[in-house]
């Protein structure tokens, strides 16, 4: 499931104990350890003030780690300009230089280099074919649509074989439907090209739909740094479960652990088991995670073995064409989701009294927000 | 709303609809011009008006062709090979004593004076000496009596030149040409051929000025662009101060710290890096150094609203594409600049070259730009002629710069791609 891509284990990227703070007073990156393996793609996802750009720019060289140091290739470049550091850089909006045409935008990384000119149209050439623009080559960037720029600013920071491609929300300016597309082609540009990306943004999905890895950035830490797949399953923090994907959360305390699960006392009364994953010990407070594809709806006294049965009032129903979402006051939470298979919210009407259930696996308990 | 559309279009579809588009057309042109209206008479009067009447002076010749009109008409298809015949004199003769009579003659003769020196002595010698009217067939002979001038082709090919309606004379003049006694176009004598000197000068100090501007005003422009904005603003005070104080005070602020006691000079001799005073002032230095100064802030201008709309993100991707700082200043940012180069270039080139007051007051005699020639012709010496002629050729350089200036803009497309 790493996208097609068998990432090596060897760190191209180290960053040790950065840390990074513009006014003096306040750490926009607190003490980053973070790996980033040869041939992967990895993601940084936060909301915006989460460290995320400030790491990437460190990367890039535009911003020096005030603590700490950061290798690339086992060479430390904390002290190297950006332009001695190979590494490709694709901007929010573009950065396409509008006094040059496509061609010469694309070959400008070469040039620079003092690539010998018949190679240097030769692999300009292979780059617009690649992005599907060699008609275009002599335009301007202002003559390009949104979608076209975004590949032109692709195919120059690619040009040059560099050993990194970093990508900082390229694709924020985009239509959704352009989006979806060009997520697709960059994530088969990575796999054909076996490059290594390092891409930000703060769209959750975005970053699953993408990554070989994403690390979870929330207020100058790293929440999380996994596969997509176990960032959704496995949530080891409130914030990582209610960042990405939609999340129920109730609240209670621990009352006893038990070889790894635990019985939790809800606030607004009753009680369930489950996963202990982030927990004090026996009395803490606990903020419990269930996915809303985990929880059946029980009606009329139907049975279910799991020990987990909760009493649920509908609040309302969402029919969302390939499903539908049940709305619940479920133990104080007036927003408690549930997903329908469609067709199934005709059964349910507004305030009907009805149980739901989830299996002490699909429950984890985590750290109190 | 569909039925609508679908009956316009049955009609007589395309006429109509085209029509209706004029019609629309029209409303929108009217309020257009009707909010112009009132700028476009005023430039009319004050500043469309003037222009074609100064350039209407620098070839308008009506002097001889009012004082002397039958000489004028008796000369008409005289070819010049030779003195007139009698009967030319004899016009002359009677002009001369109607134009003393209504007190004109000195409009015609500071008029002739122009095309050959001393012509006013020979004209006015003649109307006082001529008391009466010559016998018919004695005029030749009368006039070439009285002055051995009238004897002379190069006198009748003077008041022939100048007999309208239109001359050429001031614009060769302005240009250090002439017509020899036959009309044709060759080189002023060298003692009156300034006025090319003067246009090189007054180009020359202009491109000077717009060069010291450029070197001064890029650097600062650049701060200004890539400051805070809160200190960017102060800064930008400090470049809009001088707009606030008089043209005169400045330059004369430059007399006061440049003169020999001036604190340039005193400060320099007290460090003892100087013996004697350094001639700061009333030369080109002077010049260079007051205009650059007054100028300044039109280059300063241009190009910081330019380099404000450069994103900074180019330079970072250029950085990130493997270009030194340098390659990425001269090859990326540098031509996002050119622009504002231009604009600030043409701006300065063109003020510096209508400049007067300040070269007036801050250069020497060898400093004097076009300017000061225009208004010695206007205000000392009253030669419209001339001084709308050096005018004209000053208005037709500064034009056709301004049209290479706009092919050479026009050429190249700065469109950015930053939607930002």
């Amino acid at each position: 499931m790493d996208g097609g891509m068998v990432a090596s284990t060897q760190a191209l990227v180290r960053f040790v104990g950065v840390q990074k703070t513009y006014d003096g007073e306040h750490l926009v990156v607190k003490n980053l350890d973070l790996d980033i393996r040869k041939g992967e793609f990895l993601t940084l996802l936060g909301p915006s003030g989460s460290g995320k750009t400030t790491t990437l720019m460190m990367l890039a060289g535009f911003e020096v780690p005030t603590h700490g140091e950061i290798f690339l290739a086992d060479r430390p470049i904390k002290n190297m300009p950006p332009h001695k550091r190979d590494i490709g850089m694709v901007f929010q909006n573009y950065a396409l230089f509008p006094h040059l045409t496509i061609e010469e935008n694309v070959a400008f990384p070469l040039t620079v280099r003092k690539t010998p000119k018949a190679e240097i149209k030769d692999r300009v050439q292979a780059a617009l074919r690649m992005i599907k623009l060699e008609n275009l080559a002599h335009r301007r960037p202002g003559q390009l649509s949104g979608g076209q720029q975004q590949r032109v600013a692709l195919a120059r920071a690619l040009v040059f074989n560099p050993q990194l491609v970093l990508m900082d929300e390229p694709l924020g300016a985009l239509d959704k439907r352009l989006r979806e597309h060009m997520q697709l082609e960059i994530k088969h540009l990575h796999e054909t090209m076996g490059i290594t990306v390092v891409y930000v943004t703060h769209d959750q999905s975005e970053a699953l739909t993408m990554s070989d890895r994403i690390a979870v950035f929330n207020d100058g830490i790293v929440q999380q740094i996994d596969r997509p797949d176990a960032l959704y399953e496995r949530p080891v923090n409130s914030f990582v479960a209610n960042f990405i994907g939609e999340n129920n959360v109730l609240h209670g305390s621990v009352e006893n652990i038990e070889q790894g699960y635990c019985r939790v006392a809800l606030a607004a009364g009753g009680s369930v088991v489950a996963q202990a994953v982030n927990v004090a010990g026996s009395g803490a407070a606990t903020a419990l995670s269930i996915r809303p594809e985990r929880i059946s709806i029980l009606m009329d006294g139907e049975a279910t073995d799991s020990p987990n049965r909760l009493p649920a009032t509908v609040q309302d129903t969402i029919y969302l064409g390939d499903h539908a979402l049940a709305i619940l006051q479920v133990a104080g939470n007036g927003e408690f989701m549930v997903k329908l298979p469609p067709g199934a919210h005709a059964a349910l009407g507004h305030g009907q009294a009805v149980s739901i259930t989830f299996r002490p696996e699909d429950c984890r308990a985590l750290d109190p927000v | 709303m569909t039925a609508a559309f679908v009956a316009g279009a049955e009609g007589p579809p395309e006429v109509s609809l085209k029509r209706r588009l004029k019609r629309a057309e029209r409303a929108r042109q009217f309020k257009a011009l009707a909010l112009v209206l009132p700028l476009l008479v005023f430039l009319l009067f004050t500043f469309l008006g003037p222009i074609a009447g100064m350039l209407w002076r620098s070839v308008d010749d009506w002097e001889v062709p009012q004082v002397l009109p039958h000489t004028v008409s008796a000369l008409a298809n005289w070819d010049g090979k030779d003195l007139p015949d009698e009967k030319a004199y004899a016009a002359l003769a009677a002009d001369i004593q109607s134009a003393r009579a209504a007190g004109t003659v000195a409009i015609a003769a500071k008029r002739l004076n122009y095309s050959v020196n001393g012509f006013r002595t020979i004209l006015t010698s003649t109307a006082r000496n001529l008391k009466t009217a010559p016998e018919p067939g004695t005029a030749k002979d009368t006039l070439i009596k009285i002055n051995p001038a009238w004897g002379e082709r190069s006198s009748w090919a003077a008041i022939k030149g100048a007999s309208g309606p239109v001359t050429s004379f001031y614009l060769l003049a302005s240009l250090d040409l002439t017509r020899n006694v036959d009309g044709q176009v060759v080189a002023a004598p060298e003692d009156q051929s300034i006025y090319r000197d003067v246009f090189a000068r007054t180009f020359t100090i202009s491109f000077g000025v717009t060069a010291l501007c450029l070197l001064l005003g890029f650097p600062v422009a650049y701060l200004l662009a890539n400051l805070p904005a809160g200190r960017s603003n102060l800064l930008l005070i400090f470049v809009l101060l001088p707009f606030w104080t008089s043209l005169l005070v400045r330059t004369c602020a430059w007399i006061v710290i440049l003169q020999s006691e001036g604190i340039v000079n005193d400060s320099l001799r007290w460090l003892g890096v100087i013996d004697e005073p350094l001639r700061l002032i009333y030369n080109r230095f002077g010049v260079y150094v007051a205009m650059t100064h007054v100028l300044l802030p039109f280059m300063i201008l241009p190009l910081y609203s330019v380099m404000k709309s450069i994103s900074p993100a180019y330079m970072r991707a250029a950085a990130s594409l493997g270009a030194p700082p340098v390659t990425a200043f001269l090859r990326i940012y540098l031509p996002q600049t050119l622009p504002g180069i231009g604009a600030g270039g043409l701006l300065v080139f063109i003020l510096a070259l209508g400049y007067y007051i300040t070269p007036a007051l801050v250069g020497g005699a060898g400093d004097q730009m076009i300017s000061y020639f225009i208004a010695f012709y206007t205000t000392e010496t009253v030669n419209w002629g001339l001084a709308s002629a050096l005018g004209a050729v000053l208005l037709l350089a500064t034009l056709v710069l301004a049209v290479v200036y706009g092919k050479l803009v026009h050429g190249q497309q700065t469109t950015g791609g930053m939607k930002n």
